[in-house]
């Protein structure tokens, strides 16, 4: 119990302040404008800021080796593919580390962040029960998270560059800007709409999980696209739908863009001296930057769809949680 | 003066499933048959609330106000209709809700001032506040997991009242941490409003309302049913638990009938107390009693199927309570009793013999079940005897010193040696009081304050 000590009682006190200014006016209604929750999740770009930090620390916190350990997987994942594809398979592709690299930095971003956003929503459940800001803030939270995660890792190609005196395409390097807005546009899409879709069916999550295994092979990061191109091209023609199927896939554009761009060369000499195709010889930047446009827009359109999915049910999340 | 939160039409539909399928090998099995009801949240909610108004929201469990609380804070949204807030909207809802266990005290303030909607700048320049306020300077830098309760909820609390909010919502969260953080909390909301913000109070204690609002507002079951000054609020939402709970009663009523036979002395009452007597008693301010049998229809003579301690000697005939009434709470329709007002307790009476030297008990409670009063003729000159037929005994009371609240009321006949009891019936009634000023504690003591000035020092000892 708290007993008021001062004597003037409520509704005597005479300074009351008049708080002058103008104040926004928030209206909360079933239906908000995407324009305006664009503008709400500008107004909050700090929150993302904090809670992409909180997702990169409170993961690995109490732990020794610390943000190591999120090195350590994709390091691991790189030694095998090595070890499969290029000692026992012997696929003889030239400094196929790097190759490896150029695709896994892309792929580790893209399934990490989706997969994380995937489950934003449900993780972050007592925020999202109790505090009122743009829900879409927790599942790009994942994707700055990944994103971070992906520039570690890029110092770590950096070295292995450096180690093996490989030096970039320099003419192609500029295109890695719109394959990252293509690649962060995809992420947040796909990451928003199964963001919505798993409050109400948790199902989602683990289908996403066998979805991007499957997507991971059929992206080419372990395998060169030349060793699906060609064959088509020399003859098995009636395999044709299913290589326009599998150039489809949006990822491809980004994952060729990284490949071209760092690893630098389309058919370098491999053992005794044969060229390995690995790249089209013959595809220069506009071959490139034409693919990537068009991720970009599917991407936009994906990430509209998605926003508006995530609107119609967000409504709905603090009940269902 | 603007208004600061405009509520319009509001309704909130949910639908309650009996189960909740989250997997799609359920959703398939029981496709396009999930048993649910519809439930109205809300129903069409008007509600006005001008700046620099202290606004209460009062309403029983289930009667919707938390969903408006929510639907006004933007945590969801409402089905239909909308509501506008003029500035910046905190709402406490839970204390340090999203902090991080495994972050620092100083890690949480930044990520929690954020989630609010505080810059990283602003936090900055009132970071050594928040901590003072929270009282955490020694352990600021330690994981949030090794806090204590009370500190995790003082850093809360620190953080939310720091954000600088023109509209401040707060859902009973005020009664956290030691007497003395109570404290801080209330100089906090008091400063708040002095500096014209508004504030809106979610609670179902009348006493934080009268204490603390300038206006406020009952719900009932999802729609607003009554709206006006704290007294009138209060009032209304205490009928409204009355009635409700004259409702609740019938149906036991009818249960325990069929019961009774089987299995007498049930001590049940006390559970049909509890909803109303925890609402009223937290708070006590000032009381208006109200009388409310909780057996719903006295005419009905079903003492029988109440517990009694004994039940009554067989062979001579029988001496039973069939109804009591507090006055002049009944005979002028009210339902309550107003404290410092005369009272008369009625016991009505039907009996089928003569019985001599009978002792009527009337004995007030709390609602922990501590006695409060007892009055009887044991220890009076009186002498009652009672005649075949019926008849009533009247308790007068010259005032009625409770405050606010329902209080439990057993009344019994026994015989004056206690070797025979006619009628016990334990906690069976409830006397309701309304106490029209704004004092609180538990009863009423008439006092004057008056002020000396200078103060007259004692001569001064010695030669």
């Amino acid at each position: 119990m708290v007993a008021p000590t001062e004597l003037p009682a409520r509704g005597t006190d005479t300074e009351v302040t008049s708080r002058g200014g103008d104040r926004p006016l928030r209206v909360v209604a079933p239906k908000i404008s995407l324009r305006k929750r664009a503008q709400a999740v500008w107004a909050y770009r700090e929150l993302l800021g904090e809670m992409t930090r909180k997702e990169l620390t409170v993961q690995y916190k109490n732990s020794i080796l610390g943000f190591l350990w999120s090195m350590l997987n994709p390091a691991i994942n790189l030694v095998v593919y090595f070890v499969v594809f290029q000692l026992i398979l012997k696929n003889g592709v030239p400094r196929f580390a790097i190759y490896l690299m150029c695709g896994t930095l892309v792929w580790n971003f893209f399934s990490m962040g989706v997969s994380g956003a995937c489950g934003s929503i449900v993780g972050n459940s007592p925020i999202i029960k109790k505090v009122a800001f743009p829900r879409e803030i927790p599942a790009l939270a994942q994707i700055g998270s990944a994103l971070t995660q992906m520039g570690f890792q890029t110092i770590v190609l950096v070295v292995f560059l450096l180690a093996f005196r490989s030096g970039p395409a320099v003419a192609y390097l500029p295109l890695l800007i719109p394959a990252m807005l293509a690649l962060v546009l995809l992420a947040s899409a796909i990451g928003i709409l199964f963001a919505a879709l798993n409050v109400k069916l948790r199902d989602v999550g683990y289908l996403l999980g066998i979805g991007l295994q499957v997507w991971f092979w059929g992206t080419p990061i372990v395998y060169t696209y030349a060793q699906i191109r060609d064959p088509i091209q020399f003859g098995h023609s009636h395999y044709l739908w299913l290589f326009v199927l599998y150039r489809l896939n949006p990822v491809t554009p980004i994952v060729l863009t990284f490949q071209r761009a760092i690893y630098s060369v389309t058919s370098p000499k491999g053992a005794g001296g044969v060229a390995v195709h690995i790249l089209p010889d013959h595809a220069g930047l506009w071959w490139y930057g034409w693919q990537l446009l068009a991720v970009i827009g599917f991407a936009s359109a994906l990430l509209i769809f998605a926003l508006t999915v995530f609107a119609n049910r967000e409504g709905n999340f603090a009940e269902q949680l | 003066m603007a208004t600061a939160i405009e509520v319009r039409g509001v309704s909130k539909h949910f639908r309650l499933y009996h189960e909740q399928f989250t997997s799609l090998k359920e959703r398939m099995l029981h496709w396009g048959k999930v048993p649910y009801e519809d439930f109205w949240a809300l129903r069409d909610v008007e509600l006005e609330i001008q700046e620099g108004q202290t606004f209460g929201l009062l309403g029983h469990n289930g009667s919707g106000k938390s969903t408006l609380l929510k639907c006004t804070a933007g945590i969801i949204q409402p089905t239909s209709g909308e509501i506008m807030t003029r500035g910046r909207v905190a709402a406490l809802l839970e204390l340090g809700a999203g902090f991080q266990p495994a972050m620092s005290g100083r890690e949480n303030i930044y990520l929690n001032a954020s989630l609010l909607g505080m810059s990283r700048k602003y936090v900055d320049s009132c970071f050594d506040d928040i901590v003072a306020f929270a009282e955490l300077e020694q352990f600021i830098d330690n994981q949030v997991k090794y806090y204590s309760s009370g500190m995790y909820v003082r850093l809360g609390f620190a953080v939310a009242v720091h954000m600088d909010p023109d509209i401040l919502i707060v859902d009973e969260v005020l009664a956290v941490g030691d007497e003395l953080f109570q404290r801080k909390c209330f100089d906090r909301v008091r400063q708040f409003q002095r500096e014209g913000r508004t504030i809106v109070v979610v609670t179902h204690s009348p006493d934080l309302v009268r204490q603390v609002c300038d206006k406020a507002a009952v719900l009932d079951h999802g729609s607003l049913v009554g709206l006006g000054s704290p007294a009138e609020a209060v009032r209304s939402y205490r009928e409204h638990l009355l009635r409700r709970q004259a409702y609740l009663d019938a149906g036991e009523m009818t249960d325990m009938l069929t019961l009774a036979q089987a299995d007498p002395p049930s001590d049940s009452s006390p559970e049909a107390d509890e909803p109303s007597s925890q609402a009223g008693r937290a708070s006590v301010p000032s009381h208006a009693v109200h009388a409310v049998r909780t057996d719903p229809d006295p005419s009905v003579d079903d003492s029988d199927s109440r517990d009694r301690a004994t039940p009554a000697p067989a062979g001579e005939g029988t001496l039973v309570v069939s109804y009591v009434h507090f006055e002049p709470g009944h005979s002028s329709g009210k339902s309550y009793v107003e404290t410092g007002a005369p009272m008369e307790v009625v016991i009505g009476y039907n009996s089928t013999a003569t019985f001599r030297d009978v002792v009527p008990t009337v004995t007030v409670y709390d609602h922990k079940g501590v006695v409060l009063f007892t009055a009887s003729t044991k220890l009076s000159p009186a002498e009652i005897e009672v005649t075949p037929g019926s008849g009533e005994i009247v308790f007068s009371f010259d005032s009625m010193p409770l405050l606010d609240g329902d209080y439990p009321v057993t009344v019994g006949i026994t015989s004056f040696d206690d070797y025979t009891v006619y009628d016990w019936q334990e906690q069976q009634y409830t006397l309701s009081v309304i106490t029209r000023s704004s004092q609180t504690g538990m009863i009423h003591v008439p006092v004057r304050i008056t002020q000396r000035n200078p103060v007259v020092s004692p001569a001064p000892v010695g030669t």
